[in-house]
């Protein structure tokens, strides 16, 4: 076995990891634009992507419009989420912003926590890292699988959190939907009374809202990802002169 | 003519200097120094006249590589410290802090997480090119030993570290780590509740964790490190060959096989500082969780004595040990095994009867043996990873068979094993 012959090979596997790092950025892209069947449901994917600013920034308003009432984000600054978020101050503070709320305080949602209680049984999670703890799609199939269920108090259930707290809220943007089940097997919904949006709509809400946690889970992630091509070509220079170096100095080892 | 050159102070060149004076080469800021600090005498009896085998192949990497990510998570620790909350109120939210408003404080805690992990991922390495090239053998056994203290007290401080943040499974993790203690007979119970401090994991453990994490366990693997690497230089280190090189040394008294650390080895372990960085850095820039290897999925909740995370264990780098310990249904035996698992690696130098050490000159047996060990390792660690249930227990139980016979039929098949000759000289090719 010829001895270092590993290292020789070193700079060609350099090369490979560089190309690692475009690669996970490519993944992230790719889009679905069937629409799969419901009985997948599970399967269903948010396409996640935190580089769609305009995604980000519309979801960024929905959260405002249709969860704030109950959920926080507690780790995040409405100063933060505008700066990233590209989002002119002047328009956070009208359209944003909670009267009373500053510019520069966390994301808190002015529902009280005894109330919600009292009224949920629960109060609702803060969502701050919900995305990081549950995934995407998960979050993306709980938006997407609410269905009327007289028995809950609510009066709505769902088949990726089966016995949610939280009421259909999104029932007046979806509609209304049953469970039809072949035996003990979910096999589709049933539309029993329209939304004010179509089901394209209802999915570009729900991938918005995904993808706007998953910026709140993670903000800095964008800018991880531009800084660290950098940093990798930065030590792919210095590794390439540090094995010159090594070359040069074991030329007398015989 | 004397009293006019004292008056001066000027001496003539070439003029024998007075009885008792100093040379100028002797004087001077390094001179003073090294005559109060064995500065230049460290760098010559450890570095420049330390000499290691010249044949050193990719494998030798790994022990600097570890000291270096060692001093990686000293600096990165220290300014998370400066941040972090040890209590259960805060510790969640204080990391979320670092995370989110502390300049910087994302690109440490990612770069000591990733260090943690890649703590182990370089040790087991290191510890594999031990197994290969008989790194353990006579007369290095001590030096083996004390790497597996350093090993035993990285445990130590990579478990309390991962309690620290407080997430779902920092709770729940510790919960079933700290159980194991249950299973000592007689003591457990009262020892389990020593060693949390409160009748659950509760905030008098995270406490006494972040103050054995942050001082108590890193003075002692800083010693036992010190210690390591004196035994080292003892001994000299092995080589790919298994030979000695002080057995042949040249006119000048060094080893003709071996050449000086500093420069050779030092530039050579510069390059690999290289690659293993941009390694790191892809994962701290681009995965730094992992998908949920480094960073668990159930860590982003915070701990919650009321709801369990879906499946619990421990981090990957404990998961072959916690698949042996799953692997039998009676806890206490399991305990007992996960601890023969540790003590048949540190015994491991009296087990191998092989008259050679390295594994290019043994036999069919002992590769065999080698590589059936790996496959074992790894598979526990994936196991352990798993529900224990069905196929996984089966195979988590033969695997631990195999383990264990790696160890313990040693002493057998290392004396019948087929060995090939050994050549007087290392082989090297240069290059």
């Amino acid at each position: 076995m010829p001895i270092n012959a590993p290292l020789r090979k070193l700079p060609a596997l350099l090369l490979a990891a560089a190309l690692v790092s475009g690669a996970v950025g490519a993944t992230r892209a790719l889009a679905a634009d069937e629409a799969p069947a419901d009985s997948d449901w599970q399967s269903w994917t948010a396409n996640a992507n935190v580089t769609d600013m305009a995604s980000l920034q519309r979801g960024a308003r929905d959260f405002t419009a249709y969860c704030l009432g109950c959920h926080s984000l507690k780790y995040e600054r409405w100063s933060r989420l505008a700066q990233d978020l590209k989002i002119p101050k002047a328009l956070l503070v009208k359209d944003l912003i909670p009267p009373g709320e500053t510019p520069t305080g966390y994301i808190i949602s002015p529902m009280i926590e005894s109330d919600a209680e009292k009224w949920f049984g629960k109060a609702p999670p803060d969502l701050s890292l919900m995305a990081r703890a549950r995934g995407t799609d998960y979050l993306y199939q709980y938006l997407k699988t609410f269905y009327v269920d007289s028995s809950r108090a609510t009066g709505a259930n769902n088949l990726a959190f089966p016995q949610t707290a939280m009421p259909d809220i999104v029932a007046s943007l979806e509609g209304l939907k049953t469970a039809v089940y072949k035996g003990q097997v979910f096999d589709h919904f049933k539309q029993i009374a329209p939304g004010s949006m179509t089901p394209q709509q209802f999915d570009q809400f729900a991938h918005d809202l995904v993808n706007f946690l998953d910026y709140v889970g993670d903000p800095e992630r964008a800018m991880r990802h531009a800084m660290g091509v950098w940093v990798v070509l930065f030590l792919l220079v210095f590794t390439w002169l540090a094995w010159l170096l090594k070359r040069e100095f074991w030329k007398d080892v015989k | 003519m004397a009293t006019t050159e004292r008056s001066t102070g000027l001496r003539a060149p070439g003029e024998p200097l007075p009885p008792g004076a100093t040379p100028v080469s002797k004087r001077g800021f390094w001179a003073w120094l090294n005559k109060r600090l064995p500065i230049s005498e460290f760098v010559s009896t450890q570095l420049t006249g330390y000499y290691a085998p010249k044949n050193f192949n990719i494998w030798y990497f790994f022990g600097s590589l570890a000291l270096l990510v060692l001093v990686i998570q000293l600096v990165t620790g220290i300014f998370l410290a400066m941040f972090y909350k040890p209590s259960a109120a805060h510790a969640f939210d204080s990391v979320q802090y670092i995370m989110r408003e502390v300049d910087w404080g994302w690109l440490i805690r990612y770069i000591h997480s990733t260090g943690a992990s890649a703590f182990f991922i370089v040790i087991y390495l290191h510890m594999f090119r031990g197994l290969m090239y008989g790194s353990y053998r006579e007369p290095r056994e001590l030096l083996w030993v004390i790497g597996m203290l350093v090993y035993l007290a990285l445990m130590a401080e990579a478990f309390m570290g991962y309690v620290l943040p407080w997430g779902n499974m920092s709770f729940w993790g510790a919960q079933v780590i700290v159980n194991i203690f249950g299973t000592v007979p007689a003591i457990g119970p009262g020892l389990v509740q020593w060693i949390r401090g409160d009748y659950g994991i509760a905030d008098a453990t995270l406490n006494r964790f972040f103050a054995l994490h942050v001082a108590a366990v890193p003075i002692i693997l800083l010693l036992l490190v010190m210690l390591h690497l004196i035994a080292l230089r003892q001994t000299g280190s092995n080589n790919p060959d298994g030979i000695e090189i002080k057995e042949h040394k040249g006119a000048n008294g060094k080893p003709l096989d071996g050449i000086p650390f500093h420069p050779y080895y030092t530039v050579k372990d510069i390059f690999g500082v290289g690659v293993f960085f941009i390694i790191f850095a892809l994962i701290v820039f681009y995965i730094p969780t992992v998908h949920g290897l480094f960073l668990e999925q159930p860590n982003w909740e915070p701990a919650n004595p009321l709801s369990t995370p879906a499946e619990i264990h421990p981090v990957w780098y404990f998961t072959p040990y916690y698949a042996i310990l799953r692997a039998v249904p009676n806890k206490g035996i399991g305990a007992l095994l996960l601890l023969l698992a540790l003590v048949s690696l540190i015994v491991l130098p009296w087990l191998d009867r092989s008259p050679v050490k390295s594994i290019r000159y043994k036999g069919w047996i002992s590769r065999l043996m080698l590589a059936v060990f790996v496959i074992s390792f790894i598979g526990l660690g994936y196991l352990g990873l798993q529900p224990a249930e069905g196929i996984y227990v089966i195979l988590a139980r033969i695997f631990a068979v195999c383990y264990f016979a790696f160890f313990w039929l040693m002493p057998f098949y290392s004396r019948i094993d087929r060995v090939k000759p050994v050549p007087e000289r290392v082989v090297y090719h240069a290059h």
